[in-house]
């Protein structure tokens, strides 16, 4: 019966050696436990150096991580919490504000409103969705996709914050080495923070909230604050983002509660592969540089984002790091039935 | 205070034909689609095309534009929807991809501005009650009213509304007796994406066609739907009774940017007080807190 075959997939076996402790018994092992970990690292760490070359280059690549944040904002709340936020421009443009408002107004330091501003966005922000926290599935959903309109919608009829012109003339960096590392520095921090975060007790009733939230309510632990922190954490991510933003370009306005915004992080974690953390990373590594490159088709940009994201989850919904994590540790081979 | 009356009621009637598809389709087949406010732009905006461009007599344009909508709902399942079925998380990101994409490249396309306007049925106006209103608002009204009593009396009597409702009470038992469930949901997207498009024929003479109105659309429709409660037919006009008065108030003595507060502390309110909407039942209160 010639022609019937089917695909056989086997671990390697250096992936089964390097699971237990005596992984640190060959340099081998530990080298192939230790290499993607190092290339992400490593990689992240000489993005500066794409900034010596182009100047241009290194402002796409510090979106780009920027972007990464929200994303893997949205994936920790979507993917590990069961809270599918169609809204994450909502924290990117409070942060943003809050960034303005505490430089413009206030008068601190950048390295005291960068800080301030992402805790302080957070705080506004969960406050603000905390009543729809109940709220499961669709409905949260949409219900967050409203809340970036809001803002906008706020802002221009109370002419506040700075009204439709919004805030100018934030103050910067001190120096663009330092710009550079505070942000990949921090974006590295949370990836691995919360990968951590995950795999502790309190990550796995987040999780288990996700899966089974009746479950964790006859086991006496409250729903709705454990939603609460959920949502903090990942509003932290996102006011950071628009917080930092707003300082490297010294400016923000109501385009930072654009659909773009909300829309480019799920398209990044789709592509990059859901409920990876490192996925939306890497997804917003390659869709922010394919954005630039259609800059000049403007608002099509969104239709193209939007297509891949259709693409991509009907076609190919595992996405692009649950696939290289595969290769990575099976071998696959065809068999004769 | 008859001119609240009236036009409140026009306003509810208007939510009514803009939101009424999205939550029959999701009544049904348990289907969000996302993308309603985009084919209730696109069946206006092809409608245009037709008659400015194509210059085709507008009833013929009309319907057309309706069979398009129809034709692109049905798209979107067979192509799209069937592959995710049952996951949640992708309906609800994949739809909402394709409303972007369809709203994003009519955008492109040269959607904007104010120049895109549908004609109304029947110049003119008359004195209703003292209060001046034009054919065309009492058009939303009469078709508004009528579409949903004309759907309710369809699912009731035929064999294909039975099949509807069998199929939204219990998927696996009308597998079971022989009803073909993917058909029936094609049949059921199908007619939400009708229902937008008969909507915007209706509504956009009043004003013009901009893409805007897509992301509103889909907003007051997930507004009417927690508002309403799910798979309640009378809560579904009762909620756009309410949110229609509301934001005729608010747009009449207050300013036209509060209207999306008003939807958002609809919202909230009603969760707060009644999770499961106001006619929902218990089945519902369970899926969405």
């Amino acid at each position: 019966m010639s022609g019937i075959r089917r695909r056989k997939r086997i671990d390697r076996g250096i992936k089964v050696r390097s699971e237990s402790i005596y992984v640190l018994t060959s340099l081998r092992e530990i080298g192939y436990l230790a290499a993607p970990r190092v290339l992400l690292v490593g990689g992240l760490l000489a993005l500066p150096l794409a900034r010596q070359g182009s100047p241009y280059a290194g402002k796409v690549a510090l979106s780009a991580l920027i972007v990464a944040l929200l994303a893997i904002s949205f994936d920790f709340l979507a993917n590990f919490a069961g809270l599918v936020c169609l809204g994450g421009a909502f924290f990117y443009g409070v942060g943003g504000y809050a960034a303005a408002f505490l430089n413009e107004e206030l008068g601190l330091p950048c390295y005291l409103a960068l800080p301030l501003a992402a805790v302080l966005g957070a705080l506004i922000c969960t406050l603000a969705i905390w009543p729809c926290l109940p709220l499961r599935g669709i409905y949260f959903a949409v219900v967050t996709l409203m809340y970036p309109l809001l803002a906008t919608r706020l802002i221009e009829a109370f002419d506040v914050l700075g009204g439709t012109e919004g805030y100018m003339g934030i103050i910067g960096f001190p120096s663009e080495t330092l710009e550079a590392y505070v942000l990949i520095v921090l974006v590295l921090a949370g990836l691995f923070g919360l990968r951590r975060f995950l795999a502790e007790d309190p990550g796995l009733v987040i999780r288990a909230v996700k899966d089974n939230d009746q479950a964790v309510k006859a086991a006496g632990i409250g729903v709705t604050w454990c939603r609460t922190k959920t949502l903090f954490i990942a509003s932290l991510f996102g006011c950071f983002a628009g917080a930092y933003y707003a300082h490297l370009y010294g400016a923000v306005g109501i385009s930072a509660f654009a659909l773009d915004l909300s829309l480019l992080p799920i398209a990044a974690t789709v592509v990059g592969g859901s409920g990876t953390l490192v996925g939306p990373l890497v997804g917003s590594l390659l869709l922010v540089p394919l954005g630039e490159l259609l800059r000049e088709f403007g608002g099509l940009r969104t239709a193209v984002y939007a297509a891949i994201l259709t693409v991509v989850i009907v076609l190919r919904s595992e996405g692009l790091i649950p696939f290289l994590a595969r290769k990575y540790a099976q071998r696959e081979t065809w068999v004769e039935l | 205070m008859v001119e609240i009356l009236v036009y409140g009621t026009v306003q509810s009637a208007g939510l009514l034909l803009m939101t009424f598809g999205f939550s029959l389709v999701y009544g049904i087949s348990r289907l969000p689609n996302f993308a309603h406010g985009a084919l209730f732009v696109f069946t206006g905006y092809a409608a245009w095309l037709l008659r400015n461009e194509a210059r085709l007599p507008y009833w013929l344009a009309a319907a057309l534009a309706l069979l398009a909508a129809g034709l692109l709902g049905v798209l979107i399942y067979q192509l799209v929807l069937k592959r995710i079925r049952g996951m949640e998380m992708s309906e609800v990101i994949a739809t909402y991809a394709i409303g972007l994409l369809i709203l994003e490249s009519l955008r492109w396309r040269g959607l904007r501005g104010t120049t895109f306007t549908l004609p109304v049925l029947a110049p003119g106006a008359v004195n209703l009650l003292g209060v001046p209103i034009d054919y065309q608002r009492i058009a939303v009204v009469l078709l508004g009213f009528g579409i949903v009593g004309a759907l309710w009396i369809l699912t009731k009597t035929t064999r294909l509304g039975l099949a509807l409702r069998g199929v939204a009470q219990d998927e696996q038992a009308a597998m079971l007796l022989g009803i073909d469930t993917d058909l029936v949901a094609t049949v059921a997207v199908g007619l939400g994406s009708v229902l937008a498009g008969a909507g915007a024929l209706i509504l956009f003479p009043l004003g013009s066609i901009v893409v805007q109105s897509g992301y509103q659309v889909l907003v007051w429709a997930i507004a009417v739907c927690v508002v309403g409660g799910l798979g309640s037919w009378a809560g579904t006009v009762v909620a756009c009774l309410l949110l229609g008065f509301a934001q005729h108030l608010t747009a009449a003595y207050g300013k036209p940017h509060y209207q999306m507060v008003v939807m958002l502390l609809a919202i909230i309110v009603t969760l707060v007080i009644k999770p499961s909407g106001l006619l929902g039942r218990q089945k519902e209160l369970e899926e969405r807190v």
